[in-house]
């Protein structure tokens, strides 16, 4: 616990340590004297007890040192606590969205990514919020996290010290796929990050195929493209397949065409495939119409 | 034995029915308070073999025996039963209910019907949280906690599940309400307040809070009800609600109720000790006093459970304040409990066995619920296996612990046998181990990150989660030891006479069983408890 990934980690663990001496010795001591009581009165040892009904100055003792110790504690996690809240203003803003079951980072360049890429010593300002159910961002090697509420935004923010690639997880339960919904956090060295950065300005999303679409946004955590069935419907072959839909809560039957693909992406909950529920989050302010058009023109050559 | 003139136990003598009528149309406390504990215990068995489905499940990386959407609706299940079905009732409305009024000199409880009510709203629930589970979009799978806007949109039968939590809010509340008013109105004569067990002072302040705070879940439940039936908007965001006010709202209740689970078991640690080492309890009035405060400042707390939730920064510091103040009342009992061993003369029976191993997992457990109290600590452990651990070694090692003190303690009261000692010793000693080996390892996974509600995991939490699965086997033989031997012990144990352990609180100076109305004349009392010279 004691490598620093970046400034809260240091700032965490020591706080972490300081609570845990502390509670080691007491328990330390509750123990032992437990244990000394047990033996050393046993009705073997002490036939005869003796009746002791209270002690006035051992009772607030153990109240005012108790109360001290914990104050204690109170204060500096909540010093430790200002600093993870306390932001610098140079600090490189990254917007992210979660939603079921992946994240999606955007950069203020509007570059996006399914994967937190940072630079190197420079702060990063994580601005969350959720397009569907709680989720929450949770960086073990940085120590923090927030919890991602739709309709809100939340907030991280962490100075990584290190190179390298480190877990990112959900923590609040948000369904079926929750313990998929892995990311990872790269710090990078400045100049690879900002090569990386804007590399997008030149080339825009015009390269990137349907598929490159598909995996960084996470739509294939329900949605295969080897037929399988998942939590969503499996996309190969579904262009121009007849499937039953259910369009606010009447059952009928429609074939699949270049529309009603458009329409499950922006507007998912309009006619939701029966036997699937009614959970994929609208791609309308995720995906320019550009992507929505890749990936339509991917799913209809799928076969 | 008292011999001769033995009167009749409330089990011989009939109540105007007979078979199993005579059980679920009694009024009588000590039969309803048996009801209790056994469709408590036929529920906590259900949960026990989902947790060991769950552990190996676990057992190691990737799919073992079951799909996700399954261990989604285990968890909730488990938790679903663990707290609503089993730990919240508990103590209370089983060995409360079946002591209290023995222990106060009464005949029964204030409302003997209210009571037989109170058990009917809690096989009601239970059955339509059983029935939830086969019906509609199957069991929920929302973890016990029913978070929106998951809960509102998943398919799963939510909203039968959470009608069933209801009822058992219902329940619990007409519990609370029996208790008090038993305890102001039914006193013994001379049974002044503070010459009452330290068991009827915890249930006291239960009480309270079962009154207080379980109607805020009944609100809180209805209003998601109605969501998800009707489509109001009080939650979900994409209807104009709010996901945080849900949150407050389920943990004004659901932080107070921790304290209905705990209260009670310190209240039987409180009575366990005196007796086995024959002498007064240390510090009476520190003990009663901290009960009350506990079920006070404990209702303030809550906040402390949405660290990470997106609530304001200030609300995070001051509900971090309050917490570190509710935790020094709970020291207070545990110094005095230690101070009450010293200069004792102690038998180290199987009830007082089960009480040192609650103190040590309930202060183990307190200690590590200081790292998530504080802010910047809670910030990292939030939400990780480090909160399972916490909070198993409070329910389980903590209330379960002293639930099965309780148990050993009363057990030759209420059924007049008593059972072996030797595999009582043995079970509580494989518990303890199982029980470590099952939760210890759970700690270190949350500090290396492993978050909690995780269906698969990471290969490098691989070896702390095969220890633990390997500590739940360990636990589930204890369990079987400690049950086969009691349950043995009904039929065919000695008979225990009266006051087995030589306890000085009333329940001890009537038969074992006890008479339909306790006693055949009500005591007068003259002093306070756990007097063992005169």
């Amino acid at each position: 616990m004691n490598q620093a990934f970046s400034n809260q980690t240091g700032n965490v663990d020591n706080i972490f340590l300081f609570i845990t001496v502390i509670s080691v010795v007491m328990l330390a001591i509750v123990t032992s004297l437990m244990i000394i009581f047990l033996i050393k009165f046993s009705r073997r040892k002490n036939p005869v007890a003796t009746d002791i009904e209270g002690n006035l100055p051992l009772e607030i003792a153990w109240i005012v040192i108790p109360t001290i110790l914990v104050l204690a504690m109170f204060y500096y996690g909540w010093v430790g606590f200002k600093e993870m809240r306390t932001p610098p203003e140079d600090a490189m803003p990254v917007k992210v969205s979660a939603r079921m079951w992946s994240w999606a980072f955007t950069y203020e360049n509007g570059r996006r990514s399914g994967e937190l890429l940072v630079p190197l010593n420079k702060p990063v300002k994580l601005i969350i919020t959720s397009e569907d159910v709680l989720h929450s961002l949770f960086i073990p090697a940085f120590r923090i996290k927030e919890d991602a509420v739709p309709g809100m935004e939340t907030y991280l923010w962490f100075l990584p010290d290190r190179t390298g690639s480190y877990d990112l997880f959900c923590s609040e339960y948000c369904g079926t796929g929750h313990s998929s919904m892995i990311s990872k956090v790269v710090v990078m060295p400045q100049e690879d990050f900002y090569a990386w950065y804007k590399k997008e300005e030149k080339g825009g999303a015009k390269g990137k195929s349907g598929l490159e679409i598909l995996t960084e946004n996470g739509c294939l955590e329900c949605h295969t493209i080897d037929g399988s069935k998942n939590i969503g419907p499996g996309l190969k072959g579904i262009f121009g397949k007849r499937v039953t839909v259910v369009t606010r809560g009447q059952e009928r039957g429609i074939t699949i065409d270049e529309g009603y693909l458009k329409r499950s992406l922006v507007e998912p909950g309009a006619d939701v495939v029966k036997g699937y529920s009614d959970i994929m989050p609208s791609q309308k302010e995720v995906l320019p119409e550009k992507e929505i058009n890749t990936i339509v023109d991917y799913i209809k050559d799928l076969k | 034995m008292t011999g001769a003139q033995r009167e009749m136990s409330f089990y011989e003598s009939g109540n105007g029915h007979t078979g199993i009528l005579s059980w679920v149309l009694s009024t009588d406390h000590k039969r309803i308070g048996l009801l209790y504990l056994f469709s408590m215990f036929s529920f906590f068995f259900v949960a026990v073999i989902l947790g060991l489905l769950m552990r190996l499940e676990l057992i190691a990386p990737g799919p073992s025996i079951m799909t996700a959407e399954s261990y989604n609706a285990m968890f909730t299940v488990h938790g679903v039963i663990m707290i609503f079905l089993f730990i919240i009732p508990g103590i209370p409305a089983g060995l409360g209910n079946f002591m209290l009024p023995l222990q106060i000199g009464a005949r029964d409880m204030a409302f003997p019907r209210i009571n037989l009510m109170s058990w009917w709203f809690y096989m009601t629930g239970a059955i339509v949280i059983i029935v939830s589970l086969f019906t509609g979009g199957g069991p929920p799978d929302t973890g016990w906690t029913f978070y929106v806007p998951y809960s509102i949109r998943t398919g799963t039968n939510v909203t039968l599940a959470v009608f069933g939590v209801f009822l058992l809010g219902i329940s619990s509340t007409l519990t609370g309400l029996n208790l008090v008013t038993t305890i102001h109105r039914l006193r013994a004569p001379g049974l002044k307040w503070f010459r009452m067990p330290l068991f009827v002072w915890s249930l006291y302040a239960t009480g309270w809070v079962q009154i207080l705070a379980t109607p805020v879940l009944g609100i809180t439940l209805l209003l998601l009800m109605m969501e998800r039936l009707f489509g109001f908007g009080f939650f979900d965001p994409a209807r104009g609600g709010d996901p945080l006010l849900f949150e407050h709202l389920f943990w004004i209740y659901s932080h107070p109720a921790v304290y209905i689970m705990i209260l009670p078991a310190m209240g039987i640690v409180t009575e366990i000790i005196p007796v086995f080492a024959r002498r007064t309890i240390f510090g009476y009035k520190a003990i009663a006093f901290s009960s009350l405060s506990i079920a006070s400042v404990g209702y303030l707390v809550w906040g402390h459970h949405m660290f990470t939730s997106g609530m304001s920064d200030i609300s995070r510091v001051i509900f971090s304040f309050l917490t570190f103040i509710v935790a020094v009342p709970s020291g207070i009992k545990v110094f005095n409990w230690i101070a009450s061993m010293y200069k004792g003369s102690i038998k180290l029976s199987s009830p007082l066995l089960f009480t040192v191993s609650f103190i040590f997992l309930f202060s183990l457990g307190g200690l590590t619920g200081l790292i998530i109290g504080a802010l910047a600590t809670n910030i990292f452990v939030h939400g990780t296996y480090f909160i399972v651990a916490h909070f198993h070694y409070m329910m389980f090692g903590g209330t379960a612990f002293a639930f099965f003190a309780g148990i050993h303690y009363w057990f030759p009261k209420i059924f007049g046998k008593m059972y072996r000692e030797k595999p009582a010793i043995t079970s509580c000693i494989v518990l303890f181990a199982g029980f470590n080996v099952l939760y210890f390892p759970m700690f270190i996974l949350g500090l290396e990150g492993m978050p909690r509600r995780y269906y698969d995991y990471l290969p490098r939490f691989h070896t702390g989660h095969l220890i633990s699965t390997v500590g739940s086997w360990i636990l589930a033989a204890g369990l079987m030891i400690m049950f086969y031997n009691l349950i043995r012990s009904i039929f065919i144990g000695e008979v225990a006479g009266s006051n087995p352990w030589g306890g000085s609180t009333l329940e001890w100076t009537t038969s074992s069983p006890p008479p339909h109305e306790n006693f055949t004349e009500i005591p007068v009392v003259t002093e306070g408890p756990y007097r063992f010279r005169k």
